[in-house]
């Protein structure tokens, strides 16, 4: 039952490879560009993970828990969950403002597949930061625009031009609110990685 | 003359902190005893986790229910709204026990097999 070797090759120990492996994918960009909507669009389940759930300083000291959070405030991160198949269930974390937790975004971003830069061409500017974070970290991403309503469409390469971005990531329009747009920006994300990974040529694109 | 506090800095109910606090449940241990428990690692209640449970914390028995289908340590967290540290530590306890059987993520040190993602992206197209 319990065997040093999963269905993939990977050497984990004390795992038991009945159960299904997990991944993850982060979702990032500026507040209120869409990332609780896509998120739940594709989710099996709506939790909210909070920092303070991440943190480990409450434990093994006099807890100051309940005193410190009258001050600062609790940053919830949307952290959803998809069951691709028996063998392997995907999780999407929404990464929180990057001033103060930038501890939280080395934790979720350590093991995942890639990230999606949620934009909103209004506020262009409000993705920089994910951007840099991620290029300098090295982890894949795909920058989607989420086209609001009454938004100016802008063409990818405008956008692309704009964020001054590697001509490798892919820029693609989305619709946070539609199942099947949120579940287009994440097969766009994982052909991104898997390209970036092993080299392999993108499939023809499908991106409403 | 005594002025009273402002109702904003009253700590009464959640916010006077927690009744038990975090680390009594743990003993005071910050650390798992074993296991690595990933955010994402998946946690499952090992078949008839009725076992001895001497020793054991409510919080405890709470993981084992929860996990009679595979569950992440992230969804642990928040289901029993306790610190992941807390429950790294609780779950280091269950294995110990044999209460629990684990997974941990695909690639937290390595990148992701081509089959990996292969099979993710069939998994996402058939959504």
């Amino acid at each position: 039952m319990v065997s040093g070797h999963s269905d993939f090759g990977v050497d984990l120990g004390v795992d038991d490879d009945a159960l299904p492996t997990a991944l993850k994918i982060l979702v990032a960009g500026g507040f209120g560009v869409g990332k609780t909507t896509l998120v739940g669009a594709v989710s099996e389940i709506q939790p909210l993970l909070t920092e303070e759930y991440l943190t480990d300083e409450s434990v093994g000291v006099d807890d100051t828990a309940g005193v410190e959070m009258k001050a600062t405030t609790t940053v919830a991160m949307d952290f959803g969950r998809i069951t691709l198949n028996h063998d392997l269930v995907l999780y999407l974390f929404g990464t929180p403002g990057q001033d103060r937790f930038l501890f939280v975004w080395d934790e979720l971003a350590l093991g995942a597949i890639g990230a999606i830069v949620l934009a909103d061409t209004r506020r262009l500017a409000d993705c920089f930061p994910s951007v840099d974070y991620f290029e300098r970290r090295g982890l894949p991403f795909i920058v989607a625009v989420n086209c609001f309503e009454g938004t100016r469409l802008f063409e990818p390469a405008e956008v692309q031009l704009a964020l001054n971005l590697d001509p490798g990531v892919p820029v693609i329009m989305c619709d946070a609110r539609r199942r099947d747009s949120a579940k287009e920006t994440l097969i766009a994300l994982v052909e991104h990685a898997m390209k970036t990974a092993w080299g392999q040529q993108d499939e023809p694109a499908t991106v409403s | 003359m005594m002025v009273p506090e402002p109702l904003e800095q009253m700590w009464v109910d959640d916010d006077a902190g927690p009744v038990v606090r975090h680390y009594a449940m743990t003993s005071g241990r910050t650390r798992p005893t074993r296991g690595e428990f990933d955010l994402i690692t998946l946690i499952m209640a090992a078949r008839a986790a009725t076992a001895s449970n001497a020793g054991l914390q409510p919080e405890h028995a709470a993981i084992v229910r929860l996990c009679q289908n595979p569950m992440s340590v992230a969804e642990l967290a928040t289901q029993l709204d306790l610190p992941l540290g807390t429950v790294r530590v609780l779950l280091g306890d269950l294995l110990d026990r044999g209460l629990i059987r684990t997974r941990s993520p695909v690639s937290a040190t390595q990148l992701p097999t081509e089959r990996v993602f292969k099979a993710v992206l069939d998994g996402l197209r058939s959504l």
